[in-house]
């Protein structure tokens, strides 16, 4: 089942959200977390949770995959935000002192802030990749570097390492579990001793790994070569991305979404 | 004069080995010629040479001394690599890694990717693959979720989207089971007999070249025994001799006439066997 | 030293969607000394089983005894289990990891804690049993070996343990057939000189009706067959409904007995086929 899990965890489906190309997608993500940042007031950040749920609602991915991806930064936000509290200074009289821990009001927005900002991260963030599978992600994060091509970026490079990568993490996984099973009966330990000793009993896995890892790569570039492989030059993709309608609204909400954070920077502070 | 799919003339290779200074020839002196539409299976224990000399067919490896054309194309010009690679498929002995993609259908479209073919065009030719090898329903799955006669069998398809004039078989069953060597050998067959395509099958498996048209067996670099089926089996002592296993079926025939039996030795499958023991009786 | 297979079962992920039942109330007892080949279809069960056996995975319900000793309870300690139990799984070679052949072999005898002398003394035992000359081997690199040498220094390296049962899963995997030969020439040898008890996975019906005292057939987590040659693959019938088969010679003779000649039914290797069919032509 372990094989099953793809990164960031990607639920199929076939809604509004899911269908967005992903070039729009990540786009959106990255101004939308832009946007976080942008909005300084409570009366902001009511338009970026409306705008966050509706689009968790029409993506239909289910708010428990949402709570999921959060739990793990749970001690960080707590950390985020109890540092915030003590360290913003503020203008006005502090609302709470004890020895040489101060809390000011600002200190306080501050906390509230940083807490919201965090947690709509990882939930944007979320959303994204419960959206759009692992090849979407690269084939869109290689049309949107591509024209950085000129200055340097190898584009097609980067995206042949994702997708290639994203291919072997499975198989390297079975691997790594037949050659743990094979040495263990051989009598090793992984679980027990002190730290050193369980980080040595790593290398009767990690040499075999890596040493299959570089036969693998080796391989796999002769088979490539034999099919005509030569790099980005020349290739054509099967798959093409289309911009449609729905890319057109979702891009339109979001310039609303950013418009009124920006004015809300202006008028609500 | 019409053009050899693939010619071989007096190849010698040698791998470079620097601390030695006196490495052996992995291939020595091998000439040989495959035909246009043909099912060749060549022969050989690990080490004869087998696979080094298949790598020479699709440039992945230049000769030493010697030449090697790939309808007529010398492989040894690099400005004919590409070609050469498009006309000679290849696939490789590792299901695993020969697959590129995280889903079946984008692996197939991997070579024509390659090729610049226009993306309408791709689309088709890889459904059009699928169905062949009969993966058609398998297209949108991940590859590592697929067993060993699939993956060749995805990796076949692959190769035949870029249209080859001719595939190789590098072992391409050797780390298969039973049942995924034989969807693998039926598929290669029947690419070679519906399809017309011309099929280099290189194994050490005997029974996978029963049905071949012509055998060529490989030892130490060089060919040493050339012919059809029922030629080569018959030579039972010497296939032996090189370490290369015999079906049992004509392993008996072989023993059966060394204790006096009048029995042929060119036997080549269970009726045939049957039907002769009935005759002598 | 017996083993006792009771009711074992195994679901994995069991109460997900993903649940799959690959071990259904398998019964067995393999007795010292024998020589057992496990056959089956690749999902029928035979990797799980025998991953039970050396307690690298618990049984969902029943029991495995070993020399006495019931390795399913929770205590168990797994030193025991590997002394006794040795596993090589399939391309072992891959697991192959130390600076020399000698360190590599010694792995497993460390691991049980011996002194520097035993280990000594084991690796040249192993490498001995697998056909390794110690004083050409021990210092070079696994990595400098070809494919059919490194297989059996990874051989060595369990049989090093020196368990009394030593399991072997598709030892001839990849080989070509010279290599096959050696391979299976040395585990018969582990059977015979060194009275190891054997249990060897394979789907080479050849190989195993020349090796095999006794032959167990699994087919979707259960064992359908139990015996010896001449008893498992007279069943043609229910072997080739499981997708498995015979050897060549036993499909001839069955043609033969269906055309009316009265030849013996136990033929499953060449010699076999051989003294028959002359004791048959020279009667006449």
């Amino acid at each position: 089942m372990i094989k099953d899990i793809t990164i960031g965890q990607y639920i199929p489906g076939d809604s509004f959200v899911h269908k967005l190309d992903p070039r729009v997608k990540i786009l959106i993500s990255l101004i939308y977390i832009v946007d976080l940042f942008i909005v300084n007031s409570f009366k902001g950040y009511i338009f970026i949770v409306a705008f966050t749920v509706i689009s968790i609602l029409v993506s239909r991915v289910q708010f428990v995959y949402i709570y999921r991806g959060l739990k793990p930064i749970f001690i960080l936000v707590l950390i985020t935000a109890i540092l915030n509290m003590f360290m913003t200074g503020g203008v006005n009289p502090p609302i709470f002192k004890w020895k040489f821990l101060v809390v000011y009001r600002e200190g306080l927005i501050m906390a509230a802030f940083m807490t919201i900002r965090l947690i709509f991260l990882i939930v944007g963030t979320s959303l994204l990749t419960l959206t759009t599978s692992p090849i979407e992600l690269t084939d869109g994060i290689e049309k949107l570097l591509n024209p950085m091509k000129k200055i340097g970026v190898p584009a097609h490079e980067l995206a042949m390492m994702m997708t290639i990568a994203l291919r072997f993490i499975p198989t390297l996984m079975d691997e790594t579990d037949k050659i743990m099973k094979a040495q263990m009966a051989r009598g090793a330990d992984f679980q027990s001793g002190s730290i050193i000793q369980r980080a040595k009993s790593l290398v009767p896995i990690l040499v075999p790994l890596f040493i299959s890892s570089f036969r693998r790569a080796d391989e796999l570039a002769m088979a490539m070569e034999a099919r005509c492989y030569r790099g980005g030059e020349g290739r054509t993709r099967m798959k093409q991305l289309k911009l449609t309608n729905r890319d057109f609204i979702a891009s339109a909400c979001t310039a609303v979404l950013v418009f009124i954070s920006v004015l809300g920077r202006m008028w609500w502070h | 004069m019409e053009k050899k799919m693939i010619l071989c003339e007096k190849v010698k290779y040698r791998y470079e080995d620097s601390d030695k200074g006196n490495s052996k020839f992995a291939i020595d002196d091998v000439s040989l010629q495959v035909e246009k539409g043909e099912f060749l299976v060549i022969l050989g224990r690990n080490g004869s040479g087998k696979s080094t000399i298949a790598k020479h067919m699709n440039a992945l490896l230049n000769p030493t001394s010697g030449k090697v054309y790939v309808e007529g194309l010398d492989t040894s010009d690099e400005k004919n690599t590409w070609s050469i690679r498009n006309k000679a498929g290849m696939v490789f002995q590792n299901p695993d890694n020969q697959i590129v993609a995280t889903i079946v259908e984008e692996d197939v479209a991997f070579g024509p990717e390659n090729l610049g073919v226009p993306p309408e065009e791709i689309r088709l030719r890889v459904n059009e693959c699928l169905k062949r090898v009969h993966m058609y329903e398998y297209r949108k799955h991940a590859p590592h979720l697929l067993s060993g006669g699939q993956k060749q069998r995805v990796a076949i398809a692959g190769v035949l989207a870029m249209r080859p004039d001719c595939i190789i078989f590098d072992e391409s069953t050797a780390m298969l089971d039973p049942s995924g060597r034989k969807e693998v050998l039926n598929t290669i067959k029947e690419i070679n007999s519906k399809y017309g395509m011309t099929v280099i099958l290189i194994t050490h498996y005997m029974e996978e070249a029963v049905d071949a048209d012509r055998i060529i067996v490989m030892d130490k670099g060089k060919i040493i025994m050339e012919g059809s089926p029922r030629n080569i089996f018959s030579q039972v002592a010497k296939m032996k001799d090189i370490g290369l296993d015999v079906p049992q079926i004509t392993e008996l025939a072989y023993e059966l006439r060394n204790s006096g039996v009048n029995i042929r030795t060119d036997i080549l499958t269970i009726d045939e066997m049957v039907s002769e023991l009935c005759q002598l009786k | 030293m017996s083993i006792k297979i009771e009711n074992l079962t195994h679901v994995y992920m069991k109460g997900s969607p993903f649940e799959k039942k690959a071990l259904d109330n398998i019964d067995i007892e393999i007795k010292d000394g024998e020589f057992v080949a496990l056959i089956g279809h690749t999902g029928s069960g035979k990797s799980t089983l025998i991953q039970h056996i050396n307690g690298l995975l618990k049984p969902t319900s029943g029991k495995i005894i070993i020399d006495g000793v019931d390795i399913t309870e929770k205590k168990i300690n797994l030193n025991f289990i590997r002394k006794k139990v040795g596993l090589v799984f399939q391309y072992p070679e891959y697991q192959l990891f130390e600076e020399t052949i000698e360190k590599d072999i010694a792995f497993g005898p460390k691991n049980l804690g011996l002194t520097n002398d035993d280990i000594v003394k084991r690796v040249k035992r192993a490498m001995n049993m697998v056909g390794l000359e110690y004083e050409e081997y021990k210092d070079k690199s696994p990595f400098e070996l070809s494919g059919g040498q490194k297989r059996r220094v990874a051989i060595a390296g369990v049989v090093a343990m020196e368990p009394k049962v030593l399991i072997l899963d598709e030892p001839t995997a990849g080989l070509d057939p010279k290599g096959r030969d050696d391979i299976l020439g040395e585990i018969r040898s582990l059977h015979d000189e060194y009275n190891m008890t054997i249990i060897l996975v394979s789907h080479s019906m050849e190989d195993v009706a020349k090796l095999a005292d006794r032959i167990i057939v699994m087919n979707k987590g259960k064992c359908i067959l139990d015996g010896s040659p001449a008893k498992v693959f007279n069943r043609v019938d229910v072997l080739e409904n499981v997708g498995l088969a015979v050897p060549q010679v036993t499909y001839m003779v069955k043609k033969l007995r269906e055309k009316g000649i009265n030849i013996s039914k136990d033929v499953f290797t060449v010699e076999q086929a051989k003294e028959e069919l002359l004791k048959i032509l020279n009667k006449s």
